[in-house]
């Protein structure tokens, strides 16, 4: 050390270090105070505040979601299940960074920009600590690709959860519909907290009106879980409460039958037990696979159905209103009846055409241009039926009126929903005066009577609409409201009738008669049904066309566009004694009828085969 | 002269009543010591907790804290004037170490702060911690007390140098502590108010500059972070936030020993080391605080009673700078982890676990004991 000149003072420097260091004491006491403070009011004051977090920290009330209700034939089968699958989730609140975790997550497995559109939603949707899907239906190797990352992932969680299945792809999709990502109308609509934790909802078909039957209710789980999400133990549960199980009246077989019938041909065929209103088959072609929708379908595959000229996702069952053409008939023929303006016995003269006085305009029996003539001199009315005679049933429309029409007709279900309970349920159109001054604010004409009469023009009826009238004829008037489902969680539903169309017995015979002769007769217009037949079969044939042709032109089949070929409808009922199935059949451009009535022969004998006895 | 009359009383004392123990022979100051082994068994016990159970850790732990106590040992022995002759020599080579870190370094996370030397690794920071406020003492006390302006100046540059060179690596939280250690020195040395006053003016007026020109983001944003830790939930807020939960649910009796849910599920961030005391908060409650408080304000009043009692201006500085550096320590760590300070590497002093800041601390103990028994040497 080198010497200074100053003397050192010891005792100054002493005193002055004293000092110094009582003045450190003082801070360093005040700094550990304002320290203790801090701690005080943490761990004090604002005790409660903290350790209710600490306890949200630890404790996650986690929904349970139901089990959905299946679905079953009326023999058992399954239509609708759900299978155990895995889902990728994410619990933002405890992941460090969203962006980059997703983008680690792509690039393990593939995320769909969809996925990650409806993950984002969600998102700004979700409460703290949700977990939000980001990925459905992973993949076995998917999985494990996960486990094996699962240390580097956290907040990112694999949850199991139960989906929909549809065991019997297009077979049912018209009839038992199917579920779909909730989208974000439905969040609005739906009740938040029983479906909090479910991905599905039923968006058409009996999938969607027994919705709240299905769905079942929420329940929920108090879980312990650490800071990467990971659940530790369950505190507490609250089971959920499933949802019911639903069997149909459908039947699968005769769903399939018609089905085969149709083959590639777009139609509809729809099949009623006449006693109950039970719906046993419900069929439109083309279907589609209704498991494409459960996991979000694809853009792609969604364009190209909807696109489809086939229109595969309109349901033609219930949606699809056609004129009814001849097959009309049957029920003009009661109105007729009921009206007292013919009896069985009374003749109409048919020399192939009819002509309203004073009016130039021939209407045309379609059988003048296979015979140059009528059918008969005299034609009463087994004979209209059975040979689907237009100057019979010209007259009793012109006789009748359009709104004597409208009045016999309405009974049987024409004009209105039937009340189905599934979904898109059309009214069709049975036209009077006062529908055509209010829906095209035109006067009737009376010419437009007598087309009328064979189920042309402005009338449209839903193949659902013309079996149930079918149903009615085939109960002699009791008027059933269609069901799809027979009962729920094994207790039957029971939907009051509409009050009876009561007739007397001999109308009831006298129109049976002719539709009988239709099938079993030598000139009945599908007497090609009853080759090889063992029970018997009221039928009625229809024939629409779809684009209309000048006066004197002869529609040629072969030469038409496919598109404007003639639709082919057909109603039948059987065993004739005592009935137990009614159906309605249409065939979207099928020639003619006897494109559709083969379809119901198959659906019948598949039927009655299996009942029993 | 002075010095030596003082000194009587106690000769006579040591002397004549009794021969000198072999406590007093081995340079132990009692109460520090059993102060030292309280402080470092609750943070075994507390370790234990933290660690999820673990008596690895705890062994691991224990083994350092052994390192520690023998290494204070040998501080002990060693001569006040041996430590004011090596000093200026520390220095040199410790400045050197830190060029190597400069030029030969090894890092993590963007910050270069190791020298590794056939696979042990060191950081040279931790040895200017002692090291700096040996120089400025040794620097100080052969001067005249209290200090000119140009041994302030010589002062002050003989702290910053190191500092800066650290605040490069860039270590802010080191190169405060290394610079307060040095400040601590001059302060107790008794350097006039208008220094102080000067110093904290400036302080404050290049606030601003700093925070445009020298702090890094990521260390304004820890300085964010902690004046409003909502504003970042789910990034370097959640730590804060999770730590002030941490304490807050502990409440004044605590959870219980390896009852803490927000440790144990992995909420509270770095539970074992910077972090412990949000443990020790939850699980053993203000009660818990307030004991261990209680045993580092003793550990301080030790210190600063050993300053007082020191033979020479060097010892009276030492005792006094060491004293405060660990003050600093407990509140740097315990304010960062309530909230009030930003987040810098500090640990808890002997609790935290590691090895590094338990041979430093320790080390900074024994030469306190060689203070305090200083007057016992100069008589034997």
């Amino acid at each position: 050390m080198p010497q200074h000149f100053d003397l050192k003072d010891p005792q100054l420097e002493s005193r002055i270090y004293g000092a110094r260091t009582v003045i450190a004491i003082c801070i360093v006491v005040v700094l550990l105070g304002i320290v203790l403070a801090r701690y005080y009011t943490l761990q004090i004051t604002e005790y409660e505040t903290y350790s209710t977090e600490s306890e949200r920290n630890r404790v996650q009330l986690q929904p349970l979601p139901p089990k959905r209700g299946l679905i079953y034939d009326r023999n058992g089968e399954l239509l609708a299940d759900n299978r155990p699958t895995y889902i990728l989730s994410v619990v933002r609140e405890r992941v460090e960074d969203l962006e980059a975790t997703v983008a680690e997550l792509q690039a393990l497995l593939p995320v769909s920009e969809r996925d990650l559109e409806i993950f984002r939603k969600k998102l700004n949707r979700s409460r703290p600590y949700d977990s939000v899907p980001l990925r459905l239906r992973l993949t076995e190797e998917e999985r494990a690709r996960l486990a094996v990352n699962r240390h580097r992932l956290p907040g990112v969680v694999v949850e199991a959860q139960l989906m929909r299945h549809y065991p019997h792809g297009d077979l049912f999709s018209h009839a038992v519909g199917y579920v779909s990502r909730i989208n974000e109308q439905e969040v609005l609509e739906l009740d938040e907290t029983n479906y909090r934790g479910t991905l599905h909802v039923g968006k058409v078909g009996v999938e969607k009106f027994y919705e709240d039957t299905l769905h079942g209710e929420v329940g929920y789980q108090n879980v312990e879980s650490n800071a990467h999400g990971r659940v530790l133990r369950v505190l507490e549960r609250y089971a959920p409460k499933p949802g019911k199980d639903l069997k149909l009246h459908l039947d699968s077989r005769v769903q399939r039958a018609a089905i085969d019938a149709l083959g590639d041909r777009r139609g509809a065929v729809v099949a009623i037990d006449p006693l109950t209103g039970g719906v046993l088959a419900l069929v439109s072609t083309p279907g589609f696979d209704t498991n494409l929708f459960v996991n979000g379908i694809s853009t792609a595959n969604y364009s190209a159905l909807r696109d489809s000229p086939d229109v595969p996702l309109y349901n033609r069952a219930v949606q699809g209103t056609y004129p009814p053409g001849s097959t009309i008939k049957p029920f003009m023929a009661m109105a007729g009846l009921a009206s007292g303006l013919v009896t069985p016995e009374s003749t109409v003269p048919d020399p192939g055409w009819y002509k309203l006085p004073g009016d130039s305009r021939k209407y045309r029996d379609w059988i003048l241009r296979i015979r140059g003539t009528g059918h008969a001199p005299h034609v009463a009315m087994k004979m209209a039926i059975a040979e689907s005679c237009d100057v019979y049933f010209y007259d009793l429309a012109r006789r009748l009126t359009i709104d004597g029409m409208h009045e016999y007709l309405y009974p049987f279900g024409f004009g209105r929903r039937t009340g189905i309970d599934t979904t898109n349920e059309r009214n069709g159109i049975l036209p009077s005066t006062q529908w055509k001054r209010g829906a095209l604010g035109v006067a009737w004409y009376p010419g437009e009577t007598i087309s009328a009469g064979i189920g042309q023009g402005y009338m449209l009826a839903s193949p659902l609409q013309l079996a149930v009238a079918t149903s009615v004829m085939a109960s002699k008037g009791k008027r059933i409201v269609p069901r799809l489902v027979m009962s729920v969680d094994g207790e039957s539903l029971v939907i009051p009738d509409h009050d009876p169309l009561l007739a007397p017995p001999e109308n009831w015979d006298a129109v049976y008669d002719g539709m009988r002769e239709v099938v079993h007769g030598k000139r009945g217009t599908a007497k090609a049904l009853a080759a090889g037949i063992e029970y018997e079969m009221a039928g009625k044939t229809g024939t629409v066309q779809v684009i209309g042709i000048a006066q004197n032109a002869v529609y040629n089949e072969d030469e038409v566009d496919e598109r404007h070929r003639h639709h082919g409808l057909f109603i039948a009922f059987a065993p004739l004694e005592a009935p137990t199935i009614a159906v309605a059949i249409i065939v979207e451009n099928g020639g003619g009828s006897s494109a559709a009535s083969p379809i119901a022969r198959a659906v019948i004998d598949t039927w009655l085969d299996m009942e029993p006895g | 002269m002075s010095d030596y009359v003082r000194q009587l009383p106690h000769q006579g004392s040591h002397d004549m009543a009794r021969p000198p123990s072999a406590i007093s022979r081995l340079h132990i100051d009692v109460p520090l010591l059993l102060l030292l082994l309280v402080l470092t068994l609750y943070g075994l016990v507390v370790l234990y907790s933290a660690s999820g159970e673990s008596m690895a850790a705890v062994t691991r732990q224990g083994r350092y804290f052994l390192v520690g106590y023998v290494i204070m040992f040998l501080g002990a022995q060693v001569s006040l004037q041996r430590y004011a002759r090596w000093a200026p020599w520390l220095y040199l080579g410790g400045v050197a170490l830190l060029v190597a870190v400069v030029l030969v370094g090894v890092g993590a996370k963007g910050a270069q702060r190791w020298l590794e030397i056939g696979g042990f690794r060191f950081q040279p920071s931790e040895i200017m911690k002692l090291v700096v406020p040996l120089a400025v003492a040794g620097f100080l006390s052969g001067r005249l007390l209290p200090p000119r302006f140009l041994h302030v100046i010589g002062a002050l540059l003989l702290l910053a140098l190191p500092a800066a060179l650290i605040l490069r690596q860039p270590d802010l939280g080191t190169a405060l502590l290394i610079a307060a250690s040095g400040l601590f020195v001059m302060f107790l040395a008794g350097i006039g108010w208008t220094y102080i006053f000067g110093a904290v003016v400036l302080a404050v007026a290049s606030a601003w500059p700093a925070w445009l020109f020298v702090l890094k983001d990521y260390q304004k944003q820890r300085i964010l972070t902690m004046i409003n830790p909502e504003t970042d939930k789910l990034g370097a807020g959640w730590n804060i936030m999770q730590s002030k939960t941490a304490i807050g649910s502990g409440g004044w009796e605590g959870k219980g020993w390896m009852q803490g849910t927000q440790s144990r599920l992995d909420f509270l961030p770095e539970s074992h080391t910077d972090f412990i005391i949000a443990l020790l908060a939850e699980e053993h409650g203000l009660r818990g605080i307030l004991v261990l408080v209680s045993i580092y304000l003793l550990i301080l009043l030790r210190g600063f009673w050993i300053g007082v009692h020191a033979q020479t201006g060097f010892g009276r500085m030492m005792a006094g700078s060491l004293t405060l550096t660990l003050f600093v320590y407990v509140f740097v760590n315990m304010g960062m982890v309530a909230g009030l300070l930003p987040v810098v590497g500090v640990p808890l002093p002997l609790v935290s676990a590691g090895g590094t800041s338990v041979v430093t601390l320790m080390a900074g103990f024994g030469m306190l004991m060689a203070i305090s028994t200083e007057q016992r040497r100069v008589v034997t």
